[in-house]
């Protein structure tokens, strides 16, 4: 028999937990060191949603809250693979999407900025990954908005995502960005990932997967931490 | 060996993606609070989550993972008047000489990555015998224990000051 043990959160691509540059990290973020857990079943463990009740169009953002017509903006679809770091891809885990419209409004009651709403565009989606952990879902490209952090702060355009992976030490909340945005060296929510980690970020345009007549594709891949086997002692 | 994706934060505008039915949009959330019937055993938990200066943060959202039974949960702590999180689930037991626990992920705008923590309860005589409550500093320690209260748990985070939470790294 055989125990996995997975590896730890690679700190040579993953943002420090204190960025300054993005200031709500300095009340925010952990100051002690954190506490080094055994990992036990907890943790090894983890929601499967294997049989979450998908609704028809969760996939597809672009038709999943149509009240009076087709949502504004340009139609994209979004495709890739969740692997973990051993390059194993992950089947059947769940993926969940969310993001502002074209114009760069998020439905959210708190977001404040004066741009349209878009009756038939919610933003928030998921998919599941098939058995080959490939995944794929439509949306529209989202647009870029100012924020509160710095004069004339503006987020590049992108798509948040929340994976579940193996087990809980699989975790991942992030965001997808696009090929060749001149706000990514403007913006310290990107670049307090290390160097290392920045172009793992950002999609690939992908004329392959491009519809024609339809929609621009966009290739992004996920790696989850992976693990290593290591002898457990007999029983 | 494949480099992993990189964390980025879950900003301010999760709720319609991630809690959607707790903040009353229109889309099925895949996750809910309540994660047993009121007619079955089962405890509440709630708390608030602090910054630095002592500010509670209305933008945190807490998801709590019980392996033993299987509970998944997740409450963002923008709908209670005073932004709590609020949990109805089963306790789990013991195992061994261990407390009961159950597993906390934490997200928030101003994290770009997410921290673990765990909830054990003030009535268990187990804490003391408890592996990991054991490797951690007196001083500390009862960060990790939520306070039993007449009819619920109150289990408070606060990230940062003299009562930081012990947060793990698993």
């Amino acid at each position: 028999m055989s125990q996995l043990i997975y590896n730890p959160f690679d700190m040579e691509v993953h943002p420090p937990r204190l960025s300054p540059a993005y200031k709500s990290t300095i009340l925010r973020a952990p100051t002690k060191p954190l506490v080094l857990l055994k990992q036990s079943l907890a943790e090894l463990s983890g929601p499967v949603f294997g049989d979450f009740n998908l609704g028809e169009f969760d996939h597809d953002l672009t038709k999943n809250s149509i009240k009076n017509g087709e949502p504004l903006g340009e139609r994209i679809v979004v495709h890739g693979t969740v692997f973990n770091e051993n390059g194993q891809p992950i089947p059947h885990t769940l993926i969940e999407i969310w993001q502002a419209n074209s114009c760069g409004r998020y439905v959210h009651k708190v977001d404040q900025h004066d741009a349209p709403l878009d009756p038939n565009f919610l933003g928030a989606g998921r998919c599941m990954t098939d058995k080959d952990g490939n995944y794929k879902f439509y949306t529209i490209k989202p647009g870029a908005y100012p924020w509160g952090n710095h004069y004339n702060a503006w987020r590049p355009n992108h798509i948040h995502f929340s994976l579940f992976g193996a087990n809980i030490t699989n975790r991942l909340v992030t965001q997808m960005y696009f090929p060749g945005d001149p706000l990514l060296e403007h913006d310290p929510i990107f670049l307090a990932v290390p160097p290392k980690g920045r172009d793992l970020l950002i999609s690939k345009f992908d004329l392959g997967a491009t519809e024609p007549d339809f929609a621009l594709g966009y290739r992004f891949d996920f790696v989850l931490r992976g693990h290593k086997a290591t002898p457990f002692e007999k029983i | 060996m494949l480099k992993q994706t990189p964390s980025q934060t879950v900003g301010p505008y999760f709720a319609y993606g991630l809690t959607p039915e707790q903040y009353l949009y229109d889309f099925k959330s895949l996750a809910q609070h309540d994660l047993v019937s009121s007619d079955e055993e089962h405890i509440v938990i709630r708390g608030r989550v602090f910054d630095g200066e002592g500010n509670v943060i209305p933008d945190a959202m807490l998801e709590i993972w019980d392996n033993q039974n299987n509970l998944f949960g997740r409450f963002g702590t923008g709908t209670e008047k005073d932004k709590s999180f609020v949990f109805k689930t089963k306790k789990p037991e013991s195992i061994g000489e261990n407390a009961p626990f159950l597993s906390v992920i934490l997200f928030m705008r101003g994290q770009l990555i997410h921290s673990y923590t765990r909830i054990y309860f003030s009535d268990e005589v187990k804490n003391a015998t408890d592996e990991v409550l054991s490797q951690i500093d007196n001083s500390r320690r009862e960060t990790l224990i939520a306070q039993k209260k007449d009819n619920y748990y109150l289990f408070d985070i606060h990230m940062q000051g003299d009562s930081e939470t012990v947060f793990f790294d698993i």
